[in-house]
């Protein structure tokens, strides 16, 4: 009798912690995460960041350009969150940037994230989308979460660039055991005899490793008009020539010699036999292993040029939400148009700045990263001060001499909005409820919200499901009502003053402190309202900056 | 006999030739003047229907039935409105409307998996890496006037995993997404009374002023706001009355069935009267790889419902002229039945049906071999010449080469069905 009784008293007991843990938010973690100031002081890594600087104000001259101001730390805080976490600064964050007190302020915030599994896990899910797309693809012999996860994986313990492509393109093994291989299975077709199919790795392996377009080549040589030929169908061909071995067996995906790839030079015509060959740079292929592991090294080779500036290109674009050199997977596109030549050159010339260097040390992912937010161009605003005509506007962006705009990706946008919705930061320490919550929200918010899929970077103009979605749907909703779990609510209740809470919302959602017409405004709506209305202004307010176009913007 | 015969021909001849001399040739252009004025009278569609039945249904057990062959099953066909068009004896409503429909039995793709075979068969081109192809609708979306419609003009009811997308066209031609009509639109009521929402609206002018500053005019903020005031536009609009299906008779509701599919078939015809260009409608629930027979004669009763109540409710309302429906899948199923009593996936002669908006109804385009093997050669349709012989419908030029945003072009390879528009 008494044992029910405990355990009764146990259980309420365990009920009243679980409770206070939520309500209450636990002391601030102590950060172990060593930063040196150092390492972005050293001579070298200033050298890089200075030659870049220089080339853009060489430009900016050139064009007759001047260039935006500095933006401001919470600005710069709020594009680093997003472009590498996927989500908006939380409370917390905030707090803690505007403490330190350090050196390297802004390289302090970006260390913290690079140390972040978050950001392994939404760089590596970039990453993923950029080798295999979205396509859920095979299901027998492909695992996508497991790809990537794996690919997280590798990002959390900064392996070596070159490493992780050497793995995606030569690895034997089971799907399931070396999840590396996920990028070869990915192209088998049922009812293909689970071959992978050559030609799509080729198409694969040319525009997520080396930033080229060979597709257009399987069929004709490229391009079809004008003089200058770019791509043979030959180039094409042998590239995917690499993958005429590989088959998919009981162990897995391996290579078995004695196999010869065929291809059909027009529709219908026969096949006929080719040798694996590659289209630029033969002096680099090695003598030495099967077909995937002599490709792998010839397209991670120190001096094929292109490898490097594929992955600065897209890192870029990640962190700014534009790639320096357009279109991000077609580097070296023929451009007949002069005005677009000289913008790929000037792009071009700072992206061989960048790949130098990350060649140098090791194909460093980190660093790359870390240089490329030391640079001026990446701390500029996005307003300017002047009033600029539409076309003056066109070209200061192009040039990068003021930082461009870009609409939040699906899963940026219901980050930041469960992010917001939150006082704490939602991370992987977060409450296992929290997570998961978070997961299911952020699943059916993506489905609704639109998935681009693997084009990520075309400018798309946004939609009227996703601004119903914002302005009626369920997830605002739940994530701005009265409810102890909603920040709203809490800043209601907890705020000293109308003021405080209007700064707060504006913090949280925004990123960004209010302008005195805002701040003067929602003060006022406010003003006398205590308990419910109290909170019911606040959901207003939450509604109100979520639907701004501010909050579905990269700035 | 015969010289006779001959001698009376001959002097035909010479009598036209004589008519032809001496002048009667002025009815040829009357002949020109009428024929013309017959085709001014066949309008171009105006309209899509997309009946997509996800999973890939038996031809065996729908549309192209082989009774009494070893490939038919125990599938028996019954008799239809079309002259010497039998189809499978699950869909008698149907066979009620099929003077109406066309079917062509021998589409024959390359693609044997499910989410391929969609896109093929939702956008004429085979899965390509280099760009996503924009679905029919979003074509018929893109290059149709607006015109006085509120609401999204592309839609998809009950989408599947893959719904129609505007691909390289853009996002805003993706269908939007709603599901069983007996439940509201998603995310088209204001959470809060009407005072409230507009508040709510006039505290936004305030941060979207505060953005603004010492930024573009012309640029996402403002194309953010031009689709909030789209967006707002459709909650407040009477055209989002047309998703309401309960607002119709009882009789019209139990004649589609009460079922989400027949429900959604039901809208559909709705939304086309307030200027929606495309609606496509999922049926899920086909890929019988298992228990063939049952799956489909289950499946058979809804899709008979929808699809004949649809037909005729569109006829009776003089709407069938200006609206295409196309009744489809991703691919067919395998003649041979399996262990499991189950079909497999077959893109080796399957079938399709087309209604309305001008294409000729009761015929049947192609057969399949009664043995099971792969139809003729020269009978043998490709998925894009069913999307040529729709453009074509509506009066638009089926091959037109478009850009995509990598600088490549996409030109549709597909040659109308011509014995359907003739």
């Amino acid at each position: 009798m008494w044992k029910k009784n405990l355990f009764f008293i146990a259980l309420v007991v365990a009920g009243g912690l679980a409770l206070a843990g939520n309500l209450f938010p636990r002391p601030e973690r102590e950060l172990d995460i060593p930063f040196a100031a150092a390492d972005v002081q050293k001579q070298d890594f200033r050298d890089v960041v200075e030659r870049v600087d220089a080339s853009f104000r060489q430009q900016w001259s050139a064009e007759g350009l001047e260039r935006a101001p500095r933006a401001d730390e919470l600005t710069m805080a709020r594009r680093l969150s997003l472009g590498l976490t996927g989500t908006v600064p939380s409370l917390e964050e905030i707090r803690q940037l505007e403490a330190y007190q350090g050196p390297e302020k802004i390289q302090w915030y970006l260390n913290r994230l690079l140390h972040d599994r978050r950001y392994a896990d939404y760089v590596g899910e970039r990453l993923a989308r950029a080798y295999v797309g979205t396509e859920d693809g095979p299901f027998l012999v492909y695992r996508r979460r497991r790809f990537v996860t794996w690919l997280s994986d590798q990002v959390m313990l900064n392996t070596p660039y070159d490493q992780i492509a050497q793995q995606l393109i030569a690895a034997d093994g089971l799907w399931t055991d070396h999840p590396s291989t996920n990028f070869i299975t990915v192209t088998i077709e049922q009812g293909e005899k689970n071959r992978p199919k050559p030609e799509r790795l080729a198409g694969q392996v040319s525009r997520a490793f080396l930033g080229i377009r060979l597709d257009c080549a399987q069929c004709h040589d490229h391009p079809l008009y004008g003089d200058a030929i770019k791509w043979k169908q030959m180039d094409f061909h042998g590239l995917a020539a690499f993958f005429g071995q590989t088959r998919q067996g009981f162990t897995g995906i391996h290579d078995e010699k004695g196999q010869e790839y065929e291809m059909e030079k027009r529709r219908g015509s026969d096949k006929q036999a080719v040798e694996p060959a590659v289209p630029f740079f033969p002096e680099l292929l090695p003598e030495a292993g099967n077909r995937r592991e002599r490709l792998a090294a010839w397209v991670t080779h120190r001096d094929n040029t292109y490898f490097a500036e594929a992955i600065v290109n897209r890192m870029w674009a990640v962190l700014t939400g534009r790639p320096l050199v357009e279109p991000i997977d077609d580097i070296d596109s023929v451009e007949t148009d002069p005005g677009t030549v000289r913008r790929r050159e000037a792009g071009r010339h700072k992206l061989k700045i960048l790949a130098a260097d990350f060649v140098e040390n090791g194909h460093d992912l980190r660093r790359l990263i870390k240089l490329m937010v030391a640079t001026e161009v990446y701390q500029l605003a996005s307003t300017s001060p002047r009033e600029l005509t539409e076309q003056e506007w066109v070209k200061h962006e192009q040039a990068w001499a003021v930082f461009p705009l870009s609409p939040l990706r699906p899963e940026q946008a219901v980050g930041a909005l469960l992010q917001a919705a939150s006082l704490q930061t939602i991370d992987s320490e977060s409450h296992i409820l929290v997570r998961i919550a978070t997961a299911l929200g952020t699943n059916e918010f993506v489905k609704r919200y639109g998935d681009s899929g693997r084009d990520e970077f075309d400018p798309h103009t946004g939609t009227i499901p996703q601004r119903l979605l914002l302005m009626n749907g369920n997830i605002v909703k739940e994530k701005t009502k009265d409810s102890i779990l909603n920040a709203s609510t809490r800043i209601a209740m907890l705020a000293p003053d109308d003021a405080t809470a209007v700064e707060t919302a504006y913090l949280v959602v925004l990123t960004r402190r209010p302008t005195p017409e805002e701040a003067s405004h929602f003060a006022q709506r406010l003003a006398g309202k205590m308990n419910n209305a109290r909170q019911r202004a606040l959901e207003d307010l939450y509604w109100t900056l979520i639907n701004s176009s501010e909050f579905a913007l990269n700035h | 006999m015969q010289s006779h015969e001959f001698e009376h021909a001959f002097g035909r001849r010479e009598f036209l030739k004589l008519a032809g001399a001496a002048g009667l040739s002025w009815l040829t252009p009357l002949a020109q003047l009428l024929s013309q004025q017959a085709e001014k009278q066949k309008q171009p569609a105006k309209s899509l229907i997309v009946l997509w039945l996800q999973g890939g249904p038996s031809q065996l057990e729908t549309f192209d039935p082989h009774p009494g062959k070893s490939i038919g099953g125990d599938t028996r066909a019954i008799a239809t409105r079309a002259k010497n068009i039998q189809i499978a004896e699950g869909l008698p409503l149907l066979a009620e409307q099929m003077q109406h429909i066309s079917l062509v039995r021998s589409l024959v793709s390359k693609e044997g998996d499910h989410e391929r075979g969609t896109y093929f068969v939702k956008t004429g081109f085979r899965p390509d890496p280099t760009a996503v192809h924009p679905a029919i609708g979003a074509v018929l979306c893109k290059e149709l006037p607006v015109g006085k419609t509120e609401i999204p003009r592309h839609v998809s009811i009950l989408p599947g995993q893959w719904p129609a997308r505007g691909g390289f066209l853009g996002a805003e031609y993706d269908a939007f997404k709603t599901y069983d009509p007996i439940n509201k639109v998603p995310d088209t009521v204001a959470r809060v009374p009407a005072e409230r929402d507009r508040q709510r609206v006039e505290d936004l002018k305030v941060v979207e002023a505060a953005f603004a500053r010492g930024r573009r005019r012309q640029t996402q903020p403002a194309v953010v706001q031009g689709q909030l005031e789209a967006a707002r536009t459709m909650m407040t609009s009477e055209q989002l009355k047309a998703f309401d299906v309960m607002l119709e008779p009882e009789r019209t509701r139990k004649s589609y069935g009460d079922t989400p599919f027949g429900r959604g078939c039901l809208a559909a015809r709705r939304l086309i009267e307030v200027g929606v260009r495309c609606v496509e409608v999922t049926l899920d629930g086909w890929d019988s790889h298992v228990d063939n027979a049952r799956i489909h004669r289950d499946q058979n009763v809804i899709l008979d419902a929808a699809f004949a109540a649809l037909i005729r409710d569109l006829e009776e309302r003089k709407l069938l002229d200006r609206t295409v429906v196309l009744c489809a899948g991703e691919f067919g199923r395998t003649p041979r039945i399996n262990p499991a009593g189950g079909r497999d996936h077959w893109p080796t002669g399957f079938s399709c049906a087309l209604a309305g908006g001008g294409i000729r109804g009761g015929l049947a385009i192609g057969s399949t071999d009664p043995d099971g093997g792969p139809p003729r050669e020269e009978e043998a349709r490709q998925v894009q010449d069913v999307h040529a012989t729709i453009l074509k419908s509506f009066g638009l030029e089926y091959d037109k080469l478009r850009q995509t945003p990598i600088g490549r072009t996409a030109r549709l390879t597909g040659r109308p069905i011509d014995d359907l528009l003739s």
